[in-house]
């Protein structure tokens, strides 16, 4: 029998790397990630982690010596944030390129200048094209859970790309709820040991990590492209085998929530998503149609699923807490490339928010699906919008 | 003391052919690499006394036993110079390429 206890969502993270059974566990401190490694090395000290806990200077070596764990054919786990996370840009290439089933933890915070401490997505969706599959979840549940899915999708032998499983700083990281902390057995029944020929082993030497010459570069990328897009119905499966077990299911890439004949729909990342769901039930009481479409994995993009969920609305605003500048919110530019692909003719508006912290109220999504019908009913909408803005726009700014 | 051995490099005709990531079966060498040396080293075996301080330093890995001395394989020396420098009875000479 598993036991509920009372987590906040790096606690519950936590508990989900104890029932993975990692070999290695390599991290560096960070906030509002550092509690994940507090916990860990508790549990590594207590012996209910069995694992080499390794104490690294930086998060370059944490992710570089997480590759030479898994290099052995270790199941290894490391953790990050925000300015960690870019410093180990380098190294998130080469885990993937390697094809290292690394899963690692990122608490989302804001990147600097300025200087904050404070969450928005600024630091994975700036690294989207690692190679990494970019999972984001909602609560404590479901990082706990998505720990023990992600090392089943990270192993499998046709996948064998890294994870990264985003929580929001501090909103996800730092607050408690009460978490089903699955039994050990059940663990192993859903997730069986790491196997790989891909290793170094002195009976089976390999060369691992090698180079490759202009003549067979682009065929290795695209075996490590087609591992990506492999994992797309692998999720969608693992969720089912998970759920078999457990009893608790996410579904696919995207989570609908009463999107079926709604006129305007917010997509959204994160844990924000909560709100807009509160805010769609309050504004179907009042009449409107409205739904909330969750993006659970940036990578793969689940675009046939985004397609299928928005092509018949009529407006879609989408919720980015990023900004690339120069043009737009990054997950809109995705969900836009993916609709115009299939032709569908939506108002579709961009709206950013939320940025080094800063709360998204429902208030500002009451705005953002008025702004939709504002815009369906022929009023101008600027394409990119900025959610609780404290001034206003003029010329000199 | 197994050297490496070469093989005929197949051109891969499917997707498939190609390892899952940048790993493959250790010692699969498909070409010699030696282009890049410009000195190379030559060993008199007469002045040799087996002492292996070359084989050692060699970074290559690529002086081997040979009769109780020592041989090296042209094929993949880089022609760094390291065993000659190391040699205590001076048998390894360096020589510019194509002067030998
Ligand atoms: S170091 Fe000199 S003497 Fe010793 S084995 Fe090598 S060539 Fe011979
Ligand atoms: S020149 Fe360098 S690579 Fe060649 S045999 Fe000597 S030590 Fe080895």
């Amino acid at each position: 029998m598993g036991q509920r206890a009372f987590l906040c969502g790096n606690e519950a993270v936590a508990e989900g790397v104890r029932l993975s059974a990692p070999h290695v566990i390599a991290a560096y401190p960070i906030t509002p990630q550092t509690v994940v490694v507090e916990r860990l090395a508790e549990m590594v000290e207590d012996g209910s982690v069995k694992a080499e806990f390794m104490h690294v200077e930086s998060e370059h070596s944490a992710l570089s010596a997480s590759m030479g764990a898994s290099a052995v054919g270790a199941r290894t786990f490391s953790s990050t944030s925000s300015q960690g996370l870019v410093y180990m840009a380098e190294c998130l290439h080469y885990a993937s390129g390697g094809r290292f089933p690394i899963v690692m933890m990122n608490a989302n915070r804001s990147l600097a200048l300025p200087w904050s401490i404070y969450g928005d997505h600024r630091d994975s969706m700036s690294l989207l094209d690692c190679g990494w599959i970019q999972v984001y979840t909602e609560d404590a549940q479901e990082s706990l859970d998505m720990v023990l899915q992600a090392y089943a999708i990270a192993e499998h032998p046709e996948v064998l790309t890294p994870v990264m499983i985003n929580l929001d700083g501090f909103v996800l990281t730092h607050t408690y709820e009460l978490v089903d902390i699955p039994a050990w057995e059940q663990a192993r029944e859903f997730l069986p040991p790491y196997e790989t020929v891909n290793k170094l082993d002195f009976d089976a030497p390999k060369n691992m990590a090698f180079s490759s010459n202009p003549g067979n570069n682009l065929e290795f990328k695209l075996r490590q492209h087609r591992g990506m897009l492999r994992a797309k119905e692998l999720i969608a499966e693992t969720d089912g085998r998970f759920q078999a077990i457990f009893g608790r299911s996410y579904g696919g890439l995207t989570e609908a929530y009463r999107c079926d004949d709604a006129e305007l729909i917010v997509v959204s990342v994160g844990s924000v998503t909560g709100t807009c769901r509160t805010v769609a039930d309050e504004l179907r009481n009042e009449g409107w149609k409205v739904g909330v479409l969750k993006i659970r994995f940036m990578r793969p993009f689940p675009e046939e699923e985004i397609i299928a969920a928005l092509r018949n609305a009529k407006a879609v605003a989408v919720l980015d807490k990023d900004i690339s500048f120069g043009y737009e919110g990054t997950v809109f530019t995705n969900v836009n490339s993916a609709l115009s692909k299939a032709g569908a003719e939506i108002l579709k508006l961009n709206f950013i928010g939320g940025l080094g912290g800063r709360d998204i109220s429902k208030d500002h999504i009451r705005e953002m699906y008025r702004r939709l019908q504002d815009g369906l009913d022929g009023i101008a909408q600027e394409n990119v919008q900025y959610l609780g803005l404290g001034v206003a726009i003029d010329e000199r700014g | 003391m197994n050297r490496p051995a070469l093989r005929k490099y197949v051109n891969p005709q499917f997707l498939s052919d190609l390892p899952e990531g940048p790993c493959y079966d250790a010692g699969h060498l498909v070409t010699v690499n030696a282009g890049w040396r410009t000195r190379k080293p030559v060993l008199d075996s007469e002045a040799c006394t087996g002492c292996y301080i070359c084989y050692m330093n060699c970074p290559e890995g690529v002086i081997f036993k040979s009769d109780d001395k020592v041989d090296i394989d042209y094929d993949f020396c880089k022609g760094c110079g390291i065993c000659a420098n190391g040699c205590p009875k001076d048998a390894i000479v360096m020589i510019r390429e194509g002067e030998a």
